[in-house]
């Protein structure tokens, strides 16, 4: 058995993601290879080839892979994972993006979001928003899987030595182009790696009043979240949402303030270790997962608490 | 130009889950099922496409069994001229809805094709994806914005770092993220009128797709719950707890 992992990286740095998802391929057993498939990524691949329980690296640096196109590096993966057992990726947008697609042109399925290896071809996944937890086995010669990366705890980032090895290729597809990116900048820690999150609701009435979590999220050294009402009314960008549809984190503790709890938001947030709800209402679900409640209004709740820490 | 909008009949996202006893699946007795909430928002991006002009004819396809009709009719009240039902009581899986949504593609040739990112049951996000990997067509997943420029279209898309825009050539794929517009509601005019429409019942033996499903659910299990903790009578002591008893600051 040997299975691929597609790297997460960006600006020539591996993320932490990686580190996850080459956990998950280490339960699936057999040799984990790695590629690193992008423009100028030679240095992701070398933060790669450190990583604990990786045999090799693959580095397919084109700038036909860029911008990440689902359609260039589709062609790619489907045509070097043919030699694998498994083909895993992160389930954040980019390998949502691409690997069903390389599913499809292998004639397999796809397992999204796996949160459980319970052996080689068996698999357990959340549906219904989390409601429920399927145990799948597949029957495909190839599987293809995303992993949900707060299910997994990382290898260690350093320690192996595996070997870097060029694939030369450039699969252009010539059907879709990159136009332009507005990525959002923050010094905070990513959202779905993050050990605190902090995360605001409708209850927030806007985007200026965001600032009071951020002073909070400062001295905390964490990140910022938001429901969906929060980024739907415009208060925050839609990178910060929390949720089925948003992102899944799994921080060792979640602040929810002015969030009601709807199960789409759980979804997102109910792996969280600690969990401390801010909520006028005694009654919003939210209190029902959170370990620390606090009935309080928040614009009373936040300052206090920010003068507090 | 022609678009083609695949919907999907879902159990209704306000409806509290509930897994059966002998953990075969979840229980869908007697509970309310209705479009998924991002299928809907791709039949109303169609919708707007014509309303602007762009889309001269919207084509509606689902797969399902005999009551999803009711979704292709919702879809029909909405603003799509035709309806398509591929009836099958047969589970399909993500693969096998796109080789038969890829055999629909091939008869109706569209310019785009619009589906939900995806659905609210199975939370796969694939189909989309595989349809135009089938196709060879290019992809705008999780669009927050479509719009059309001649033989091309340009989709935002919702990405984790933020926002991202891609041009496709035509014929193209579309998958809807929630902020791609707020779907209208049919008013009870169209309901009739929507009645008179087109719904052309087909099969997958039709279309000559084979159904392989590959996947098997061993079980479906209820997530560990979580308890509610205790409430805390100020800031100060919310502190106090996550200081020395959670021991997490
Ligand atoms: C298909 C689908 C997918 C979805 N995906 C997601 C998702 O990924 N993530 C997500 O979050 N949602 C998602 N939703 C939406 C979800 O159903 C809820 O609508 C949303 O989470 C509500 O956000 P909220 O809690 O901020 O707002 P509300 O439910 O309006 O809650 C606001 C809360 O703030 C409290 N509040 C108000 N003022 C104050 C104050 N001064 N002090 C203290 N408390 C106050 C109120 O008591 C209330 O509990 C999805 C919905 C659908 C249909």
């Amino acid at each position: 058995m040997s299975i691929l992992v597609i790297a997460d990286h960006e600006n020539g740095s591996l993320k932490a993601a990686t580190l996850n998802v080459v956990s998950a391929a280490k339960a699936i057993g057999g040799d984990v290879e790695v590629l690193v498939v992008g423009e100028n990524c030679g240095s992701a691949a070398e933060a790669a080839a450190k990583v604990e329980g990786v045999s090799k690296v693959l580095v397919a640096d084109n700038a036909a892979y860029g911008h990440q196109l689902a359609e260039n590096l589709s062609l790619l993966v489907a045509d070097l994972g043919k030699g694998y057992s498994h083909i895993v990726a992160s389930a954040g947008t980019t390998g949502k993006d691409f690997l069903p697609r390389v599913a499809a042109l292998l004639d397999v399925a796809q397992i999204s979001d796996i949160v459980a290896v319970e052996s080689a071809d068996t698999f357990k996944r959340p549906i219904y928003a989390g409601n429920a937890i399927a145990t799948v086995q597949s029957s495909d010669s190839i599987k293809v899987i995303t992993v949900r990366t707060t299910a997994f705890d990382p290898v260690a980032a350093e320690g192996g030595s595996a070997a870097v090895e060029t694939v030369d290729s450039a699969q252009d597809a010539g059907n879709s182009a990159f136009v332009s990116a507005e990525i959002a900048k923050s010094d905070r820690p990513e959202l779905t790696s993050a050990t605190i999150v902090v995360s605001g609701g409708r209850g927030m009435q806007n985007g200026e009043n965001f600032k009071m979590l951020e002073g909070i999220a400062d001295k905390l050294g964490a990140a910022m979240g938001a429901s969906r009402a929060a980024v739907d009314a415009g208060f925050v960008p839609n990178d910060m949402q929390v949720g089925q549809t948003g992102k899944i984190v799994a921080p060792n503790l979640y602040i929810a303030v002015g969030i009601s709890g709807a199960i789409q938001h759980l979804a997102g947030m109910s792996g969280s270790k600690v969990i401390v709800a801010i909520n006028k209402d005694e009654e919003a679900p939210i209190f029902q997962v959170a370990d620390y409640g606090l009935v309080a209004d928040l614009f009373e709740a936040v300052p206090e608490l920010d003068a507090a820490l | 130009m022609k678009v083609l909008v695949a919907v999907k009949r879902v159990i209704d996202y306000n409806v509290k889950v509930r897994v059966k006893p002998d953990n075969t699946g979840v229980d869908l007795t007697n509970v309310k099922m209705a479009m998924n909430p991002f299928c809907e928002i791709a039949v109303e991006e169609a919708v707007r496409l014509k309303e602007k002009g762009v889309v001269s004819e919207i084509v509606v396809v689902s797969i399902g069994p005999k009551v999803a009709q009711e979704q292709v009719r919702t879809s029909l009240a909405l603003g799509a001229d035709r309806g398509i039902l591929i009836e099958t009581d047969e589970e399909v899986q993500a693969l096998d809805v796109a080789k038969l949504l890829k055999a629909v593609v091939e008869k109706e040739q569209p310019n785009l094709v619009i589906l939900g990112k995806q659905s609210i049951d199975s939370d796969n996000n694939q189909t989309g994806q595989m349809l135009a990997a089938l196709t060879g067509m290019p992809q705008g997943t999780f669009a927050s914005e479509v719009a059309v420029d001649g033989d091309k279209v340009n989709v935002t898309r919702e990405i984790d770092g933020g926002l991202v825009t891609v041009a496709l050539n035509m014929p193209a794929v579309v998958t809807t993220d929630l902020r791609l517009n707020e779907p209208r509601y049919a008013s009870l005019p169209n309901i009739m009128k929507a009645k008179k429409k087109p719904l052309e019942m087909t099969s997958p033996a039709d279309l000559s797709v084979e159904l392989k499903p590959s996947l098997t659910t061993l079980k479906v299990e209820e997530p560990a719950t979580r308890q509610a903790g205790i409430k805390v009578a100020d800031v100060a002591e919310l502190i106090d707890k996550l200081k020395n008893e959670a021991k997490v600051i």
